[in-house]
């Protein structure tokens, strides 16, 4: 039995920056032998980097490891393996067409006479999975088993290779189900209680909770700090993970104020019942004219599900959506321009932008869609859309005619901005609007949607940053774990909502 | 009377004779043992046989695809059910088997090797030259076995380290092997060396049939289809075969050495290339640029006939057998037959390759477990 409580790696004031980015920035990270540690943060705070350095993928530019009390370099992913640093991933890297038994032992199988011996394989297996409580047939493939369990042959095989000492679990509930997460936690705590350190990452605040000694929290690249699970409420947890509120209100709550009163009574889309299993429960929206609605929610709890349900790009599996009366019954991008609902999508780069199109030819690009093959927007007309466009939504370029790839992402953000206003639409849906924008940029397009709902659209704001929901919002939606919790209209204190997305209120 | 029965049974044994007695057990003791099966629950054994079914479909599909295909033709051509007809098939698809053997590993590793016919014409023009010069057979044969190997090796070279599509290197393999070929003999060049001549005549009777036989080269195929059944099931360097297919990259992270095996893979499809080569020679006692036309084809169809993924790390070689037999069945039935041309061969071959990839597609889809 591994005396407990040790020190098993000490990274301390680690830096590692990329071109563009510092991913880390003076971090220090300590894990004990038989403790559970979650390691937590949003996306971008720099847990992924963490996890590289310490797996051999990655080399910190500064900063030293120590591993059981001895400085150590770590080369290379095979070198971290073998000082017994066992990464399991979220992608389980298994081969789904060799048996259980082969999955774990493969590469140290028992031989006879040299050639496999199938026989001893399998009882060797067998046992290895008895030490985590776990009975199956490993004769199988490891494609017939469900994804939870493949997992579970995963962190065998993890632990079974290199004499474990340490265990990091990238994202492992990610796709499993309630009693399956549970089942993980069992084998983790037996795991613990033999002496093995866990680093457990993820972004289920309830499983930080419900399995984890200690929590680090990173934000920025900066490490906020390491607490004792118990000593940490929901609500400060998601606090310092979020950071704090800007207190800048001014010029955007005055505009709110007015445009609130030019909200139209009658919902404009209406979603009853609309859910989609494994993305999102079954949830009701009202969305009105003259309305901004903003989708509150950590990463992961279904913000971008629910805008491609709302937008229509995705089938729902219960429930339905009427826009202005009508029940939609077609499921695609272009029935929804055609309906009038726009939706600016999260990952600007992958679906957004065509890079080597024009600024023009970016913007027009959704109308023509919308007119079809044969209605061709002629060059003086497009000309004019984007004159008009550009000048409307302050877009910084020498010229239409720029390759969009040459602007900066403030810029594209807006060029993507006008193609969908330049359809005209009714709803307009915008996913994560101002990531990876300045901050000047993120104000110039916070202000432009609560003018949009002035003029009588109907705006729905995603964000993982609260301040700007809270900013642009007149209504607030909280959406946690892949449900809708709850909503908050008028004035809103910024604590009930981190309430809201934390989950059992007070720890 | 039944109840009377019943109650002996259950209640009291000492009613009945010693012999309704001992019956009264035995009854006993089946229900017990089988009771869970008689009242419609899945036994264990059940289970195990439904598993075993879905796992192997394909496999047990080719195989009684061949079946049937073999009895139609016997039925349809009385001719044919003498037992040297099976034999000819291995006879006369002793190439096609051969390369097909290679050819499995190579999809399995999710890769393809296109090369194959050209090797096979290449060694049998260089074989027919160097024999003409008068180099001994016992040192052409090993040479051709080499080249083989080098050339699969140097394939797998660029298709691994020059991270290459292996359509588009084996592709250009075959090119250059025809190439060569018709550059060492334009025309086809023939063989008359004794040793040559000795393999390709003498029969070898099959035990406990009368009168069948084959020819030496023929035993070649099955020996080395019994070692790659050997190297597919019970060596890493199968496994890792398997591995890569499915998933190159996880089978990296496993720690097994892809890059090692992929090179060997294309270095033994190469070896098989160039025993068919060898064998091919023995059976035409010639050499020429122009043979094999077009069997990369027939091995590629062969090999998912018998089961295996294009898309790599499923099936056996095993089925791969089959796959030639069937080939070889088709052939046999056309020239049984004697009206239709031949090359209603490949129809049939065609049309049953997308039977399979379609029966494939299923098979694999309902392999998940609840």
């Amino acid at each position: 039995m591994v005396e407990s409580n040790k020190d098993v790696i000490v990274m301390k004031d680690i830096s590692k920056s990329f071109p563009g980015v510092q991913a880390l920035d003076n971090v220090s990270f300590t894990l004990k032998s038989g403790e559970i540690h979650a390691l937590v943060g949003e996306n971008g705070a720099g847990k992924s980097t963490l996890i590289k350095v310490l797996t051999g993928v990655e080399r910190q530019d500064i900063g030293v490891i120590t591993l059981e009390g001895k400085e150590v370099s770590i080369r290379s992913p095979q070198h971290a393996q073998e000082l017994g640093i066992s990464p399991v991933y979220q992608e389980i890297n298994l081969c789904s067409n060799l048996t259980v038994a082969e999955n774990i032992l493969i590469g140290w199988e028992p031989r006879k006479w040299g050639r496999i011996d199938w026989k001893k394989m399998g009882s060797q297996a067998r046992q290895i999975l008895h030490g985590l409580d776990i009975d199956l047939d490993v004769t199988q493939p490891l494609g017939s088993y469900s994804v939870a369990i493949q997992q579970m042959v995963a962190i065998a095989r993890a632990l079974e290779i290199s004499s474990a000492k340490i265990l990091i679990l990238d994202e492992p509930t990610s796709s499993l189900d309630a009693n399956e997460a549970e089942k993980l936690f069992q084998v983790m705590r037996k795991l613990k209680s033999e002496g093995l350190g866990i680093i457990f990452i993820t972004h289920f605040i309830n499983q930080v909770y419900e399995v984890s000694d200690r929590i680090t929290i990173l934000r920025n690249g900066k490490l906020v700090g390491t607490y004792e699970t118990g000593s940490l409420s929901h609500l400060e947890l998601i606090a310092k993970m979020i950071g704090r509120i800007l207190s800048d209100l001014a010029d955007m709550s005055r505009i709110k104020l007015e445009s609130s009163k030019y909200i139209k009574e009658d919902a404009l889309l209406q979603a009853r019942g609309l859910g989609r299993t494994g993305d999102i429960e079954p949830f009701d929206l009202d969305l009105h004219a003259g309305e901004v609605v903003g989708l509150a929610g950590l990463l992961g709890s279904g913000r971008t599900e629910t805008a491609g349900l709302l937008f229509g790009i995705d089938k729902p599996d219960s429930g339905s959506v009427t826009v202005n009366g009508k029940p939609v019954k077609n499921y695609s991008p272009l029935d929804s321009i055609k309906r009038g609902v726009a939706l600016c999508p999260e990952d600007r780069k992958a679906a957004g932008i065509v890079d080597d199109l024009t600024v023009r030819e970016n913007i027009i690009l959704a109308l023509q869609a919308n007119r079809g093959w044969f209605k061709y927007i002629n060059r003086q007309q497009q000309d004019e859309l984007a004159e008009k466009y550009i000048k409307m939504l302050n877009i910084s370029t020498p010229t239409p005619d720029q390759l969009v790839k040459n602007l900066s992402g403030g810029n594209q953000q807006k060029v993507i901005l006008a193609r969908w206003l330049a359809t005209n639409p009714q709803v307009l849906i915008l996913d994560e609007p101002t990531r990876g924008i300045d901050v000047g940029a993120k104000a110039e397009i916070q202000k432009l949607v609560l003018e949009l709902a002035e003029e009588g659209k109907s705006c729905v704001f995603i964000s993982s940053e609260l301040e700007e929901v809270l900013r642009t919002s007149h209504r607030i939606v909280v959406l946690r774990e892949r449900e809708k919790v709850t909503e908050f209209s008028g004035e809103v204190d910024e604590h009930k909502i981190m309430e809201a997305m934390a989950g059992s209120g007070s720890s | 009377m039944a109840q009377q029965a019943k109650r002996a049974l259950l209640d009291d044994d000492s009613l009945l004779t010693e012999k309704e007695s001992n019956m009264a057990q035995r009854i006993k003791q089946f229900l017990l043992n089988n009771g869970s099966l008689l009242a419609g629950e899945k036994s264990d054994t059940v289970q195990r046989i439904k598993q075993f079914l879905l796992n192997n479909g394909p496999l047990l599909t080719t195989i009684v695809i061949f079946i049937l295909l073999y009895l139609v033709g016997g039925w349809l051509y009385p001719a044919m059910q003498k037992p040297q007809v099976f034999f000819n098939l291995f006879i006369n698809q002793a190439s096609l088997l051969l390369v097909s053997i290679g050819m499995t590993l190579v999809i399995l590793s999710k890769g393809i090797d296109l090369s194959v016919a050209g090797v096979i014409a290449l060694t049998t023009a260089a074989s027919a030259a160097l024999l003409a010069k008068g180099m001994s057979p016992f040192v052409v044969m090993p040479l051709m076995l080499v080249m083989g190997i080098v050339f699969g090796f140097t394939q797998g070279w660029i298709i691994h380290f020059f991270k290459v599509e292996p359509f588009i290197v084996t592709l250009m393999g075959l090119f250059f092997a025809r190439g060569m070929a018709y550059i060492i003999t334009l025309a086809s060049l023939t063989i008359s060396d004794p040793v040559y001549r000795y393999l390709a005549l003498t029969k070898v009777y099959i035990p406990f049939f009368e009168k069948a036989y084959v020819y030496i080269p023929t035993l070649v195929g099955p020996v080395l289809l019994l070692v790659t059944i050997y190297l597919s099931f019970f060596t890493r360097f199968g496994r890792t075969v398997y591995a890569i297919g499915n998933n190159e990259q996880s089978a990296l992270l496993m720690g097994l050495p892809v890059a090692r095996t992929k090179l060997i893979v294309y270095a033994f499809g190469g070896f098989c290339s160039a025993t068919a080569g060898i064998v091919f020679s023995i059976s035409l006692l010639s050499g020429y640029g122009g043979y094999a036309p077009g069997m990369e084809l027939d091995a590629i169809a062969s090999v998912v006939i018998g089961g295996t993924m294009l898309t790599g790390g499923v099936g056996t070689v095993v089925g791969t057998l089959f796959g030639v037999l069937i080939n070889g069945t088709i052939v046999s039935i056309l020239q049984f037959n004697g009206t239709l041309s031949s090359w209603w061969t490949r129809i049939g071959v065609g049309g049953l390759t997308l039977i399979f990839l379609g029966i494939q597609s299923l098979f694999y889809m309902r392999q998940k477990h609840s």
